[in-house]
């Protein structure tokens, strides 16, 4: 360190210097008050998601941008009206980054309560952090619509916080609809009753997988293979090899990016081409067609959206042109309804009253772009479960309350690898 | 000297007291803010009881922190709570051992390597663990525990662990530490059993991080491995004990309290640069601060008396 000779100790210094500034300047600081008292001119959201670390990826898929696209629409259309304060008033958004760790979003939470007196705060993404945030949602009142939470525990969790509202369902849910799609495939003979079964050793994996099994036995398949691989596997050539041998009709990846996106090409590549191709998480992303080129014709996979409904394709047409992206096909709808919801049970309220507006999202029946939408015991039932690419659009072919938008296209097209 | 001492503890036990008896006068949020910087005092400092002397760089430090998070979230539906606590700690001391046994030979880059690895492989183990024989990955914790009683029992934990530190820098295994840590050839003909004091060391300051983690972890109410075993946790207790200094008794503390506050204070006012600021950060404490910051202010203070003597 000494090659610079004298100056060295020189520049030393000046550092030292900046760094004892930094801390004074710190210590000046004074912490943001929020200047709620007095004439109210905005409604104040709070959220804290991960900008940073390994959740980044899905938040910035799924949850960032609808924030950003509500917030545009609810301004753009001049606010939110309380009817109780004779006014219509615009979102002001605070924003910090949990930073993909629990412990920081449980003290963004606090302090976005204590510190900022939001009058809202919004989620943040995944499973995991949305049941550890739970209590701390709870503990200060506010309402907790969970968009990107998977959870066979979501009626208990609701039981336990009666303002957490739980979107997405449970891994059963997702598994058993699977099963049944399969089923009456098989029944129809369009594919043998052998399956293989993988899943990602995580919690969405392990959920769906072993709710699956035990599916697909009582449904007289034959589950010729079953493996769970770790979180970060990429090399899937002695997993697909060793299925591609087995004779199974049926291939199903519980998957998490970025294995869904290499459990595409390694079958491309290997030539593998089972009738059906069923992936986790991702095959619904918007990036998942320019991964698997032409070869993404009747890929299965998790969620989907009903390709009939104009309120759908307006959503799809807003996120592209005002995040510069199209949202997923799975939970970025249902996250962007929740915000509706959010907003409706507000303006129902007429005040920015967090145990009225709770009330309201529980017992009320909302419009949004998933259609009419109402809570049943806090959890949101009306969910697509299977979706498959058709036609540059990731379908729903099964509904928990409807009948799917599509039939599958089973078997579909043959893998072509690139030249 | 003792009188020094008397007062020394005089004033300690004040400052705890006032330190208990906060809760009752912060709100939520800097209550929480006390949780984290109470953590990562007890995290720094345990760390520095260790690696402080011998200068053995570790970065395990999430691995039994996330053990001690695991060890209640298993066993907190069985065990009234001091017992699981009690569990807790007994995990973390015997994993410690049982790796110390094999890998304190190591020494230097190859020992940080093999810390980061091992929290790589407890982590595995925990997921393969769970997805194999358990089939469930993530775990709830609901224990009626109130955010005011984990900050007693953190500050409980700084003052033993604090309490630990100075006893060892006094006593014979300090001693031996420190030589071992200046030249491990002089300290073996000193007749010092290198293995045994490295060892018991290890596995003291991994039981203190195992609790650490036990006590924090009813605050989270769901874990799974990928939330427990979070390597930054590792990273940040390096940082803010070589900030402070971790050959200093207070050198740990000194170095948590500041840092923890400029973390938050970063993430809440520039989210979007926390990680640019952060890793200037680190560079500007590692080329201006080498030995801490106790280190630095002693050695001004010696300059400044050196110059008063040549005038």
């Amino acid at each position: 360190m000494s090659t610079s000779g004298l100056k060295a100790p020189m520049k030393r210094r000046a550092l030292i210097g900046a760094s004892a500034l930094t801390a004074m300047a710190l210590a000046l600081a004074p912490v943001s008050a929020g200047a709620q008292d007095g004439e109210r001119d905005s409604i104040r959201i709070g959220y804290a998601v991960p900008l940073t670390g390994p959740n980044a990826t899905g938040a910035g898929i799924t949850t960032i941008p609808n924030y950003k696209l509500w917030v545009h629409d609810v301004n753009a259309d001049g606010g939110i009206e309380l009817s109780a304060l004779g006014k219509t008033l615009p979102v002001e958004v605070i924003e910090y980054d949990d930073r993909s760790s629990t412990e920081e979003a449980v003290r963004a939470i606090e302090r976005l309560a204590t510190q900022d007196n939001v009058d809202f705060i919004l989620p943040t993404w995944g499973t995991g952090p949305n049941l550890a945030t739970g209590p701390t949602f709870d503990r200060f009142g506010y309402p907790q619509l969970a968009a990107t939470a998977v959870t066979d525990l979501a009626g208990e969790m609701a039981n336990r916080w009666d303002k957490s509202f739980w979107m997405l369902g449970g891994g059963y849910d997702y598994a058993v609809a699977l099963v049944d799609l399969l089923s009456e495939q098989r029944d129809a003979g369009t594919i043998n009753n052998k399956v293989a079964v993988i899943s990602v050793a995580d919690g969405f994996g392990i959920d769906l997988s072993k709710a699956a099994l035990p599916a697909f036995e009582a449904a007289g398949f034959e589950v010729v293979y079953e493996q769970s691989y770790p979180l970060g596997t990429s090399d899937f050539a002695p997993i697909i090899n060793e299925v591609s041998g087995l004779g199974a009709d049926t291939f199903v990846a519980f998957s998490y990016p970025p294995g869904t996106f290499a459990l595409t090409q390694q079958s491309v590549v290997s030539g593998f081409n089972p009738k059906v191709f069923y992936l986790g998480v991702g095959t619904a992303f918007p990036v998942y067609p320019n991964i698997a080129g032409e070869n993404v014709e009747g890929v299965m996979g998790i969620g989907g959206v009903d390709p009939d409904s104009e309120a759908i394709k307006d959503y799809f047409e807003r996120h592209t042109e005002v995040t510069g992206n199209p949202p997923d096909s799975w939970a970025s709808a249902v996250t962007y309804a929740s915000l509706q919801m959010l907003q409706q049970a507000i303006e129902r309220v007429g005040d920015v009253d967090r145990d009225a507006v709770a009330k309201e999202l529980s017992t009320g029946t909302f419009d949004t772009i998933l259609g009419e939408v109402k809570l049943v015991d806090n959890q949101l039932r009306s969910l697509w479960t299977v979706g498959q690419w058709q036609d540059g659009q990731f379908v729903g072919l099964a509904h928990t309350e409807r009948e799917g938008a599509r039939d599958p296209i089973i078997p579909k097209p043959e893998f072509k690898p690139a030249e | 000297m003792t009188r020094a001492l008397w007062l020394a503890l005089v004033i300690a036990a004040v400052a705890v007291a006032v330190l208990a008896y906060m809760p009752s006068q912060l709100g939520p949020y800097p209550l929480g803010l006390m949780i984290g910087i109470m953590s990562y005092v007890v995290l720094a400092t345990a760390w520095a009881m260790f690696s402080g002397p011998t200068r053995y760089i570790s970065l395990a430090t999430v691995a039994f922190f996330g053990l001690g998070a695991y060890t209640v979230a298993v066993l907190g539906d069985y065990l009234p709570y001091p017992l699981v606590l009690a569990c807790a700690g007994l995990v973390g001391l015997v994993v410690a051992l049982i790796v110390g046994v094999f890998t304190l030979r190591l020494a230097g880059v190859y020992f940080v390597v093999f810390t980061f690895g091992l929290t790589e492989l407890i982590r595995q183990v925990v997921t393969w663990y769970e997805v194999n024989v358990t089939r469930t990955l993530g775990r709830y914790i609901f224990l009626d525990i109130t955010t005011e009683q984990i900050y007693w029992q953190l500050l409980g934990l700084a003052v033993i662990t604090i309490g630990i530190a100075f006893w060892v820098r006094r006593s014979r295994i300090g001693l031996a530490l420190r030589v071992i840590g200046d030249d491990e050839v002089v300290a073996a003909h000193s007749g010092i059993n290198i293995p045994a004091t490295k060892i018991a060391l290890f596995g003291v300051s991994s039981m203190i991080m195992a609790l650490a983690g036990a006590i924090q972890s009813p605050r989270w109410t769901y874990i799974e491995p990928s939330i427990v075993f979070n390597p930054t946790i590792s990273f940040l207790t390096v940082i803010m004990a070589l900030l402070g200094g971790a050959n200093r008794l207070w050198g740990p503390l000194l170095g948590a309290v500041p840092l923890f506050l400029l973390f938050e204070w970063l993430s809440a006012h520039f989210p979007n640069h926390y990680s640019i600021i952060l890793g200037l950060l680190f560079i500007a404490i590692v080329f201006a601060l080498p030995n801490g910051v106790l280190a630095f202010g002693e050695g001004l203070w010696q300059r400044l008396r050196r110059r008063e003597a040549h005038s």
